[in-house]
């Protein structure tokens, strides 16, 4: 099932939470959703699983939209909200018992739900215990069992590894990876890279508006747009003549001259200078020493454009 | 109505695990049994066989223990964030206020049914009106029911169970003395409109034996009119601004 978001607006009181954004997510594709706090990721979230009306727009989930569906659409999504709510006093088991059967799991096949879930989620040795005894680890991993536990076509997880240590980290991952194969997955993170070891495509908002859509490689090439490197080189004479050397040279945009014989040089957009660089310390004889591609990451690209 | 019940099924093992169900059968039947057989209008000293003493007690002890019951349900889920968690499920507001209402009812009728050993050890003392009992049970039973709807519309409004509770008592205090009050205060019609309003009236008759279809009405309407308020404020966030 697809998720197609079509000029979604919602406001608090005179404010634009969410203003007017438009995207879709695939089955088989991860999505994550970026955007500092109050950017409108969570209600966005919220009225994708039909918790909240939205003022203008709508929400298609396969055929059903959140105006007319609300049931069947409920139905089809496994929710993890932010803060991952649970009834504390519940038993493992009995939580995730109780979450099935209001999905609409049936008796026989509830007690197969909960063992693939438990086995699924690791919760194997906590699965008797209260859910306060449990850490906050476990606790998230509960919150994925009972999201998952009618086996959804749609999970929908508002920043599903927080306080999580980094091993359980990388195990959360994975799990939402092999989940994320035959099903369609919108996740919101703060954390960069996790969003590079999950997702398949990034969405960036801001102010309730997207102001990035694409693969993560993609976002980091649009960012850069221009090839920058960085060069070390040795057994010149002067400095003057090995800048006005770069600089002399077609590709070259500007040099500029760093401490210990290093120079940053960026190219004309769409050109490179790698090799330039290197016929031309050949020419002269000077040592090229070292020569380091700078790549823009995500961190990068996510500053650029969610600060005005 | 499955999920109702599955609803309803939950809360009142939440009730048996917080011991908060063992508190209120103890409380509710040592009230009730020490009124009913020990303190000075007793059985004895009534000397005729009928369990008044325990309706009038029950009237109070429920006017408190119902509030304390319902308080939790729904400020607690806000506060803690469950409730998003149900209403994202497959589940209508509805369902989760009927799924709660009938946990509270259930209990109710939980501690009635532990208190009828009263009854029969006073029906083996001597002739006893069996309809006005089961009639006074029965009222005792549809004036809960106003009492939770009452305290599940207070425990929505908020997410501070104290607040539920206070507001609950409030609302509880118009039905059970202040309307009372103001009907004697005025006559005519406003006066019987306040006398209508008055639980005590209806809850008298029941207990006196008489069962009349306007008592009953009265109390499923009040507890039809708050959840179905408690209904409205749930959906409210769901109304676009």
């Amino acid at each position: 099932m697809d998720i197609v978001v079509e000029n979604l607006l919602k406001k608090y009181d005179t404010q634009n939470a969410v203003d007017n954004i438009s995207f879709s997510v695939k089955t088989g594709e991860i999505l994550g959703f970026l955007g500092p706090n109050g950017a409108g990721k969570t209600t966005t979230m919220k009225v994708i699983t039909c918790y909240m009306a939205p003022t203008s727009g709508d929400v298609r989930i396969g055929n059903y939209s959140i105006h007319n569906d609300q049931e069947k659409i409920k139905k089809s999504i496994g929710y993890l909200p932010e803060h991952n709510p649970l009834y504390l006093d519940m038993p493992v088991i009995d939580y995730l018992k109780f979450s099935g059967e209001l999905q609409g799991v049936s008796g026989s096949l509830i007690k197969d739900r909960i063992k693939e879930m438990i086995r699924m989620c690791g919760l194997d040795k906590e699965k008797h215990k209260k859910i306060n005894e449990l850490s906050k680890g476990y606790r998230q991993r509960v919150g994925l069992a009972q999201a998952m536990i009618h086996d959804p076509e749609i999970l929908i997880l508002d920043e599903p590894t927080t306080g999580l240590d980094p091993n359980q980290i990388v195990e959360i991952r994975e799990l939402i990876k092999e989940i994320g194969k035959a099903k369609t997955v919108l996740l919101s993170t703060h954390i960069l890279p996790e969003v590079e070891a999950t997702c398949d495509r990034i969405i960036i908002i801001n102010d309730g508006k997207i102001v990035a859509n694409g693969a993560p490689e993609q976002l980091r090439k649009e960012a850069s747009g221009k090839e920058i490197s960085k060069v070390k080189i040795e057994d010149f004479i002067d400095k003057q003549s090995v800048f006005d050397a770069l600089q002399g040279l077609d590709s070259v945009e500007q040099v500029e001259v760093l401490e210990h014989g290093m120079f940053q040089i960026q190219s004309h957009t769409g050109s490179s200078s790698r090799r330039g660089i290197f016929e031309l310390c050949v020419q002269k004889s000077w040592v090229l020493s070292e020569l380091t591609p700078i790549e823009r990451d995500l961190e990068d690209v996510f500053r650029n454009v969610t600060l005005n | 109505m499955k999920t109702v019940w599955i609803i309803a099924k939950k809360e009142l093992a939440s009730f048996f695990d917080s011991l908060i169900a063992y508190i209120l059968l103890v409380v509710f039947l040592g009230m009730t049994g020490f009124f009913t057989w020990l303190y000075s209008s007793d059985v004895f000293f009534r000397g005729q066989a009928n369990i008044d003493p325990f309706f009038s007690i029950a009237y109070w002890t429920l006017f408190f223990f119902i509030p304390a019951l319902s308080m939790k349900m729904i400020a607690e889920e806000k506060k803690v964030g469950t409730l998003e968690l149900l209403q994202t499920k497959s589940v209508t507001d509805w369902q989760i206020i009927l799924g709660k209402f009938f946990a509270c009812l259930m209990l109710v009728a939980i501690a009635l049914v532990c208190s009828l050993p009263y009854y029969i050890t006073v029906a083996q003392l001597g002739p006893i009106d069996h309809g006005a009992v089961w009639c006074g049970y029965l009222g005792i039973l549809l004036m809960s029911a106003a009492y939770i709807g009452i305290g599940l519309l207070a425990s929505s409004l908020t997410n501070n169970q104290i607040v539920a509770f206070l507001l609950s008592l409030l609302i509880g205090v118009f039905f059970l003395i202040i309307f009372g009050q103001l009907s004697g205060a005025f006559g005519g019609w406003i006066g019987k409109a306040f006398q209508y309003l008055n639980i005590s009236t209806h809850y008298g008759s029941m207990t006196r034996g008489v069962i009349d279809s306007r008592d009953i009405i009265y109390f499923l309407s009040i507890t039809g009119f708050c959840l179905f308020l408690a209904e409205m404020v749930l959906s409210r966030r769901r109304i676009a601004q």
